[in-house]
């Protein structure tokens, strides 16, 4: 397996905290102040409340594998990269993420693998993306 | 207010070729306008209400108006991928029962084969506001579904062999439907051999990639009773949309959950009562979620239900997909919603190909799921049943 792409992903004003706790090597999801409900992906208010105020929140970062798969083929330049390891990560703190699981070992990740995060520098900034690193997760040793 | 029995199908037409270089994606959905408006004897001039998806060229619904020459007083483009047409059959229902329109034409056409445009995997995301945190290079649909596979493999102990089953059975029907894109029967040991595209999904569990299209028309009964063709009274709808839930996705269900309960309630049946079901079988996960969340049997339990030919038509569970479905016979545009219907159509008419029509088919099931089944999707179903004047 080469190294994954590193693409530079769009940033806004409202999800801009988020790239710059990658790239200071922080997981940060925005928490709600009213329910306490971890948000992800990443909004400004609270989807489960409609509380609107949220206090961006340092998480662990650790997490089990939720459901997985490997990826045999893929187009762009995504295809050097196969066989290369997708999945669902619940963090610790409640939420499930769809990410990628860096491995040379892709049939060693199982449902129930403990994970831990990774900060990707970003390779490829396409237009002109202000982020940095990106999230991905490895298992834990 | 309820739609049941209140719309009738009149028309039902699948473009019969699945490469189709020679013409564009409008040309495509006008042929397939024209064959389903032959079908129940009416014309573009009979026509006031309009539906397409968001791939519809152009201007979508607007664009396509002006192309075809219509003059539609109600038009509806409702986009859940490929669900969108059960949707449409629904709201069709509805426009018709409200007054708003009486002949009700729907639309669907894409050249993916031969047009270049594959099936988009997270590059279709745009600017869409999760873009950006799902950039994990799922290229294609096949890794999204694969991803539910393996976690309904872990939760019920569901096997690569009974999924194959699936693809056994649709393939068994397709070899009676001469337009099928993959008209050879193939073994429970031919989808296992089959190369592994997205663990634990092998190529054989993906559906084809073809040209084509297909239309439907529904009208209200009067109208219905002046033209002497058998048709499929929509007795019941249900739709629902199934997204990320802001972290807290289950991957072992799809909306049909709720998609199929309000169908089967408007219709006043139950799972049982179901003689025949068109399932939109992208990928064979696909078929066997939906199966499960119909209430066909229980969740979990999809993997016995599936197995050893139990969606063979005669003679299995539930026959299913006798045209050979999305997995072999066609996946216009890469949607396969419009094809459930017509086939089921076919069915509640007596005129499917007769090695796989069901004896006496009254009462069928048609359901799309559109979109992602892992990420978000939109379910659609209908209960249909036969009608004559």
């Amino acid at each position: 397996m080469s190294e994954l792409p590193a693409p530079g992903p769009p940033v806004n004003d409202e999800t801009a905290p988020y790239w710059a706790a990658l790239g200071q090597g922080r997981l940060d999801v925005p928490v709600c102040d009213a329910c306490g409900h971890h948000i992800w992906y990443p909004r400004s208010w609270c989807p489960v409340c409609q509380g609107e105020s949220v206090s961006w929140t340092t998480v662990s970062g650790r997490g089990e594998v939720y459901a997985r798969t490997t990826l045999h083929k893929a187009m762009g330049p995504w295809g050097a990269a196969a066989p290369f390891v997708v999945a669902y990560v619940e963090l610790d703190e409640g939420p499930r993420v769809l990410t990628n699981v860096v491995t040379d070992d892709p049939a060693a990740v199982e449902i129930g693998t403990r994970v831990e995060a990774v900060f990707v520098p970003v390779t490829d900034p396409e237009d002109g993306s202000p982020a940095t690193h990106l999230l991905r997760f490895t298992p834990s040793g | 207010m309820s739609i049941r029995g209140q719309a009738i199908i009149v028309g039902a037409y699948e473009h019969p070729r699945r490469e189709i270089p020679d013409r564009t994606v409008a040309q495509i959905h006008r042929e397939v306008a024209v064959g389903a408006l032959a079908d129940a004897g009416l014309t573009l001039a009979d026509v006031d209400g309009y539906f397409c998806d968001a791939t519809a060229p152009g201007f979508g619904p607007v664009s396509m108006s002006e192309h075809l020459g219509l003059a539609a007083r109600y038009v509806d483009s409702t986009e859940t991928g490929g669900s969108s047409y059960l949707a449409h059959v629904g709201h069709a229902a509805a426009a018709i029962v409200a007054g708003k329109c009486r002949v009700a034409l729907i639309t669907l056409a894409g050249r993916p084969r031969t047009g270049g445009a594959r099936p988009g995997g997270t590059a279709r995301l745009g600017d869409a506001p999760e873009a950006g945190f799902e950039q994990v290079g799922i290229t294609s649909p096949v890794g999204n579904y694969a991803l539910s596979a393996s976690r309904h493999m872990h939760e019920f102990g569901t096997t690569s062999e009974e999924l194959a089953w699936i693809k056994v059975a649709a393939s068994e029907h397709a070899q009676h439907n001469p337009d099928a894109w993959l008209p050879n029967p193939v073994t429970v040991d031919d989808v296992l051999g089959s190369p592994m595209v997205a663990d634990p999904l092998h190529r054989l569990d993906c559906c084809v990639v073809t040209d084509g299209g297909g239309a439907l028309v529904v009208v209200h009964p009067d109208v219905a009773r002046t033209l002497g063709r058998p048709g499929a009274s929509v007795l019941g709808h249900g739709e629902a949309l199934k997204h990320g839930d802001v972290g807290r996705i289950d991957l072992t269900y799809s909306a049909a959950r709720w998609s199929g309960p309000a169908a089967f309630a408007e219709a006043g049946v139950a799972p049982s009562d179901i003689q025949y079901a068109s399932i939109y079988d992208s990928f064979t996960i696909t078929v066997l979620i939906a199966l499960e969340d119909l209430g066909f049997c229980e969740k979990g339990r999809g993997g016995a239900f599936v197995a050893d030919g139990g969606l063979r038509s005669p003679g299995g569970r539930l026959p299913f997909n006798t045209d050979g479905g999305g997995l072999c016979n066609n996946h216009p545009a890469n949607r396969g919603g419009m094809t459930k219907v017509i086939e089921a159509v076919r069915q509640l008419r007596g005129e499917a190909h007769p090695a796989v029509q069901v004896p006496g088919c009254e009462l069928a099931l048609a359901h799309g799921t559109g979109g992602a089944l892992s990420t978000r999707h939109g379910s659609a179903t209908l209960v249909l049943g036969a009608w004559s004047s």
